[in-house]
């Protein structure tokens, strides 16, 4: 079957004002909205217009993380993923541990294509999906705005620093997504109601034989530093002489 | 132990980006570490000699190889984990070559990877920013006998030149995959000072209203030999090429100047400029976001303020 095979994350909802706890052993999330990581929602949407567009026949959704993951799980069934897959895990869930577990569910699931958010809002890593891809031994397409199959290649436009570039990869790939390759779509109320009978499996990372190692130890979190509060000048001239008196100009 | 730093050199088969140099100061944070740049390129040669000039620079290995003409991370990677051995750490620009790449290295290691560093503590503890920079972390690596690091390079200046490292050729013979292939890349061709290096950037919004309104800005931004940025919704709205974003997902800049034209500072905007040395905004909304973060702000209409700040400085 012509599978994809999407990962997706719990994260701080983007609109959240993020605050340090004050002993500085994270980020308050008591009470805060917590949402599908935005660039896996922009996964998901890729990969359910392929399927809707003929190009596969069925999308598997995944994630690593505490129960508490099962919201983010149901709100992509509600999207339209066919089925989730959680793999249950608690603490700090780091890139090689994630990936290892994602290549896991591949040789599982043996999809044409994964795909993943460039990045997750919160720990701001961006390595999963290369990560991966190097375990799996396969191609990466990362940062893409344009995604076609072409039988059993797939071209790739990626957004870098120098502009455009496209790639041409080999399927099965991973590809890891940016912004302006779609906008996910809204969730619709009956949705949610059919998404509470599809499939939900869960596993834990022993299940999969995958350790979950701590090599990354968060130490300290702080608030960053703050700007100084600046000046307000009237007109044109006034910035004009106060960049000059900066030296600016 | 004392560290041994190899840091992956990016460039565009001619010239070393300025990224590679702030890898360098970077690493230099970390005293006493042997500190070598490796180049992958189809002919080395010149790429090489810059890297050989940077201060602080021990040894340069070069790969050529004719895969290496287009940087590809799946072809890169094997061929530096095939000269990784003596080192304890690798080290990559927090650029789309380096976040690419740097993590696919780490993924063939098995190797724990610190994204984004912004400080060095010790050759095992880092700072970073997450959140999209509305928090720090410190970070300890345990237990790994080699560790992955992209560098923020906002946070470091260029290491200066005046070195002459030696410069040694690296016979290395993995078979490269075949499944990833370059088809083009496309960039507006433009004359104004990059971006990610210019000491000046005059960045554009949603409130310039068209590619039309642009104008304005490469008007002035060529009167300061400044470079030209745009905020994401500018970008979204087509007025400006992807290229051009600043920000969170953009491109994160550290210039002496910033000039924010129009654009009222959303959170991830703001993440791409907080290392700028000074920051104007021109804005017609008294109450935008980006006034918080300004040092000289400026409310009005942003079509009279800028030619005029053209004719006042001549």
């Amino acid at each position: 079957m012509k599978r994809i095979l999407v990962g997706i994350k719990r994260v701080v909802d983007y609109n959240v004002r993020i605050r340090v706890k004050p002993d500085g052993s994270g980020v308050i999330t008591d009470g805060v909205k917590m949402s599908v990581n935005p660039f896996d929602e922009i996964a998901l949407e890729e990969a359910l217009r392929i399927k809707e567009k003929g190009g596969a026949e069925e999308v598997v959704v995944a994630t690593v993380g505490p129960p508490d993951c099962q919201q983010q799980l149901r709100t992509a069934l509600a999207m339209g993923a066919d089925r989730a897959l959680h793999v249950t895990a608690s603490g700090s869930i780091e890139p090689l541990v994630a990936a290892r577990a994602l290549l896991k569910l591949v040789e599982r699931e043996q999809p044409m294509l994964v795909i993943l958010g460039k990045q997750a809002i919160d720990d701001d890593n961006g390595q999963t999906g290369q990560v991966l891809a190097a375990l799996w031994n396969r191609p990466q397409a990362t940062y893409a705005s344009k995604l076609e199959l072409q039988g059993d290649t797939a071209r790739v436009t990626r957004e870098v620093d120098a502009g455009l570039e496209t790639l041409e990869v080999d399927l099965p790939a991973v590809i890891t997504t940016d912004l302006r390759l779609n906008e996910p779509r809204y969730v619709k109320l009956p949705d949610i109601m059919k998404a509470k009978k599809k499939p939900l499996d869960t596993m834990t990372l022993a299940d999969l034989g995958v350790e979950q190692h701590e090599q990354l130890k968060l130490v300290r979190f702080e608030p960053p530093p703050q700007r100084q509060k600046g000046i307000k000048v009237k007109d044109a001239a006034e910035l004009v002489e106060a960049l000059k008196r900066k030296g600016l100009l | 132990m004392s560290a041994s730093i190899l840091i992956v050199a990016e460039h565009d088969g001619a010239k070393l980006n300025a990224s590679t140099a702030k890898c360098v100061t970077c690493a230099r944070q970390l005293s006493g570490a042997e500190i070598v740049i490796v180049v992958c390129a189809a002919d080395s040669a010149a790429v090489a000699a810059q890297a050989a000039q940077l201060a602080g620079v021990t040894r340069v290995i070069t790969i050529d190889n004719p895969a290496n003409a287009h940087a590809l991370a799946a072809l890169l990677a094997p061929q530096i984990v095939a000269v990784s051995e003596p080192f304890t750490h690798l080290f990559g620009p927090s650029t789309t070559f380096g976040k690419d790449l740097m993590a696919r290295i780490a993924g063939l290691l098995g190797a724990p990877q610190v994204s984004d560093i912004m400080a060095i503590e010790s050759a095992t503890r880092f700072r970073r920013p997450i959140y999209a920079g509305n928090a720090i972390l410190t970070v300890e690596v345990n237990g790994a006998p080699k560790l992955i690091g992209t560098v923020r390079t906002a946070s470091f200046e260029a290491s200066a030149t005046g070195g002459a490292a030696a410069i040694e050729k690296a016979q290395v013979s993995v078979e490269l995959p075949t499944h990833t292939r370059f088809v083009s890349v496309s960039a507006a061709k433009n004359d104004r000072p990059d971006l990610q290096t210019a000491q000046r950037v005059i960045s554009g919004g949603r409130a310039l209203g068209s590619a039309d309104g642009f104008k304005i800005l490469y008007s002035l931004a060529d009167k300061l030999k400044a470079a030209v940025g745009a905020s994401r919704a500018a970008v979204d709205a087509g007025y400006a090429p992807n290229e051009m974003q600043v920000g969170q997902t953009g491109k994160i800049i550290a210039p002496e100047l910033y000039m924010a034209i129009g654009i009222s500072g959303a959170i991830q905007h703001l993440t791409g400029i907080k290392d700028a040395r000074t920051i104007v905004a021109i804005n017609k909304d008294g109450e935008a976001p980006i006034f918080e973060v300004a040092d000289i702000g400026l409310v009005g209409d942003l079509f009279q303020i800028v030619p005029e700040i053209e004719r006042l400085i001549g």
